[in-house]
């Protein structure tokens, strides 16, 4: 790790005027127009725009249990390398991560690595099963100060259990992240139900079995008076339903990952599992709706749902394959290109989607704040005009699995600070 | 034709044509004492079955034989990354192997699509029916058998199935024989509804080439030949119908609903047959009934398959096994007379 003082010479803060940010004992010291670079460190930031150290609120670090497809270790350093400073590590590991043992485990490996804050999410019910409430007050009271809770990977399907739940974190101000999926709709489902799986023969996901909870969803947290948080959005319904319960000022938040918003269905022609993903990609309709809903903040902020998965799990036929796709050193490109590049967010728009709001909901200090002076400096540097094949060979990240390898996406990571300190540096990580 | 019989939609018109044309001559074959042909001596074809299908089975090593192939039976069934080798390592020992060909049969859509496009093997792949996705020597010997049948005077030699209507009754969402069927049938001009109850008719097949009716008895007089297909008794517990007695009594069809249909008309299916399900013992055991038809002409579509993606110089970028000898200059010849010639040497052997 880079030490200390460090001046970022002529960046476009927020993709705005140009400015030099000084950076000093961890915060933000100063911000100008020629300041004086004194004995810090200078890096050259001319034509990049600075933004907050970006949050991901759905990252699978898979340890413990999987650790042959990633390590806190190796995906805080894939999250460092894709300019996040804080990631919130999702609960279906193995063991599950609903006792505060083990939460408490991932946050102290997230301390460790020093690439970015690990902060675990905790199981809603006992081994993600869906039929008892995991201890959600031990897990908040550990050192994990656990304020997100998910059954990611599974629907918390059982209304009451859902129910309960939502109530059950109002005490100490917990969210509900939902992994919206009927599961008697998706029995054996392999990709989205439209005219490609008709035509391909493999199982449908439909839009409706993702739909059909969030509305419910959203209807049980308005009348238990709690907040709750979708996950992973895929449809074009799902957004008109959240579009409707925030008009009713009802407190529901959502996230779309970089895939949903820019990949779709037809790519499973190929039957490559490299696409394979849940929820599935969906259509050309869905993306647009999405794109649309992100930019006019129905939905609230990119998240990666980065799933690493070894090689054998994507290097066989399609319904023998692991469901997901690498994320973290990709999002930002993804979201430049489609969001930023098509004129429908601008720089600040990103920082707002993918460090404000997901740092906002999961209720995270020190992240997702303004670039001000005596800020915590968590910083993201971009170069914008930079265009690059994706490469997963040089992927920091432990697997590979992603469904961009060769895939021209413009804009690269090449600085990234954690209060003050520098994990990712010219591109490198620190 | 292309390196691989994957889908249906390979087939072009012509190519689809030319596949019924030899298999017309190779089909001679079966009239004589001994049933071989030299054409792919030296070659090896493997049946690689992920899914029990003694009948597909057979009618490709009977095939494969007929023509002097060297045939391998790899029986994997249960394998996948799970529980045992993956079907790339199956693949890369297949190649290592010196196949030539690779026959597989998967309960995955789309396996061997994945076989042919992953570079794990360099020889021809031919799906012989592919989870619920499709099953192309299927379509091409119900097109075979309709052919013949509907063709009138002659043979059909040359020509193609236009203007013809086909209606296939059944479970259409799960049935990889009714895509391969929609996609060929229509290719060869005929005109292809499917009926089923709506359960059964999967979400999305609105752009399909076909048309799509839940009432049998309305499209029956209209009919040329009607291909009723497996129903599983399983699809029952997951209520895409409600009883057995009830899918029969709908869409099943009997002698009564048989009369219905235009003197001509004939009906296929592909077997095994559920008798009393989709299909009565009297219509089963009609002289209108193509079933065991249906078998027969299986082999020689699946000989004229394996002739026209082997048949010629050895193709792929996978080095031949085969001795230079062994292949016989008439297998270079790909035109559908060849055969003929090559038999008589055979026999004269």
């Amino acid at each position: 790790m880079t030490e200390a003082k460090t001046l970022i010479r002529g960046a476009r803060v927020l993709g705005g005027e140009e400015r030099d940010v000084l950076v000093e004992n961890g915060v933000i010291a100063a911000v100008g127009t020629a300041l004086d670079a004194g004995d810090a460190r200078v890096v050259e930031a001319a034509g990049q725009i600075l933004l907050p150290g970006l949050v991901d609120l759905h990252t699978h670090l898979r340890e413990p249990g999987r650790e042959d497809s990633e390590t806190v270790l190796t995906g805080t350093r894939a999250a460092a390398a894709g300019g996040f400073t804080a990631v919130h590590a999702m609960a279906n590991t193995f063991p599950v991560a609903d006792t505060a043992g083990v939460v408490e485990q991932v946050w102290r490996l997230g301390r460790e690595s020093g690439y970015c804050d690990v902060q675990p999410v905790g199981a809603v019910t006992v081994g993600l099963e869906g039929t008892k409430l995991a201890e959600l007050g031990a897990m908040h009271d550990s050192a994990a100060g656990v304020r997100v809770f998910s059954d990611d990977g599974k629907c918390v399907d059982d209304a009451v259990i859902m129910r309960r739940a939502l109530e059950y974190v109002k005490a100490f101000d917990g969210v509900i992240a939902q992994h919206a999926q009927e599961p008697r709709l998706t029995e054996g489902a392999q990709m989205n139900e439209g005219t490609v799986s008709a035509e391909l023969g493999l199982t449908g996901w439909p839009a409706v079995a993702e739909e059909s909870i969030i509305a419910r969803d959203v209807l049980l947290a308005a009348h238990v008076g709690s907040r709750i948080h979708i996950c992973h959005l895929s449809t074009a319904g799902s957004v008109e339903i959240v579009r409707w319960a925030k008009a009713k000022g009802w407190d529901v938040t959502a996230e779309v990952t970089p895939h949903h918003l820019l990949l779709t269905d037809e790519l499973v022609r190929s039957y490559d599992p490299v696409y394979k993903v849940n929820p599935p990609l969906r259509t050309e309709e869905d993306v647009l709706a999405l794109r649309q809903a992100l930019a006019d903040g129905t939905i609230d902020c990119v998240a990666t749902d980065h799933a690493p998965h070894p090689q054998e799990d994507k290097d066989c036929e399609w319904g023998a394959a692991a469901m997901g796709m690498v994320g973290l050193e990709t999002a930002l490109s993804v979201v430049q290109h489609t969001m930023v590049d098509t004129g429908l967010l601008d720089w600040a728009g990103v920082a707002d989607r993918m460090s404000h709001r997901p740092a906002a909901i999961g209720r995270l200090e020190g992240h997702g704040r303004p670039l001000e002076v005596g800020e915590p400096a968590n910083l993201t540097l971009v170069d914008p005009a930079h265009r690059q094949p994706v490469d997963p060979a040089g992927f920091a990240s432990r697997s590979r699995n992603t469904p961009y390898r060769g895939r021209e996406l413009p804009g690269r990571v090449t600085h990234t600070f954690l209060r003050g300190r520098a994990t990712l540096v010219d591109g490198e990580l620190a | 034709m292309k390196h691989h019989l994957i889908s249906a939609a390979d087939l072009t018109r012509d190519d689809a044509v030319m596949v019924l044309d030899t298999a017309q001559e190779l089909a001679r074959l079966a009239d004589r004492p001994i049933k071989k042909l030299p054409t792919l001596r030296g070659r090896t074809v493997v049946n690689l079955f992920f899914e029990d299908s003694t009948r597909t089975r057979i009618s490709f090593e009977a095939a494969a034989k007929r023509l002097s192939a060297d045939v391998i039976n790899f029986s994997a069934k249960g394998s996948s990354v799970s529980k045992g080798e993956s079907l790339k390592d199956t693949a890369l020992t297949l190649e290592a192997m010196g196949a030539d060909a690779v026959v597989i049969r998967h309960h995955d859509s789309g396996a061997p699509h994945r076989l042919a496009t992953s570079g794990w093997i360099g020889g021809s792949v031919v799906n012989a029916g592919d989870g619920t996705h499709e099953h192309p020597t299927q379509a091409l010997l119900d097109a075979f058998t309709l052919r013949h049948r509907l063709a009138g005077s002659g043979d059909g030699v040359g020509r193609d199935l236009t203007g013809r209507h086909i209606t296939i009754v059944g479970d259409i969402l799960h049935s990889r024989v009714a895509r391969s069927n929609v996609l060929l049938l229509t290719t060869l001009g005929a005109e292809v509804t499917v009926v089923a109850p709506p359960t059964l008719i999967p979400i999305g097949s609105e752009g399909w080439p076909c048309s799509v009716s839940y009432d049998l008895d309305a499209v029956l007089p209209k009919t040329d030949a009607v291909m009723m297909l497996r129903v599983q008794r399983e699809r029952m517990t997951a209520a895409y119908f409600p009883t057995e007695r009830e899918y029969a009594r709908r869409y099943g069809l009997n002698g009564e609903r048989m009369a219905t249909m235009p003197e001509h008309a004939v009906v296929l299916h592909p077997g095994p047959m559920n008798r009393g399900m989709e299909i009565t013992a009297e219509v089963a055991d009609s002289p209108r009934c193509t079933a065991v038809e249906q078998v027969t002409n299986g082999v020689s579509v699946r000989m004229a398959v394996l002739y026209l993606l082997l048949g010629g110089a050895p193709a792929g970028p996978a080095p031949s096994a085969a001795p230079a000898t062994a292949t016989a200059p008439t297998a270079t010849a790909p035109t559908a007379t060849a055969p003929g010639a090559a038999g008589e040497a055979e026999e004269n052997q």
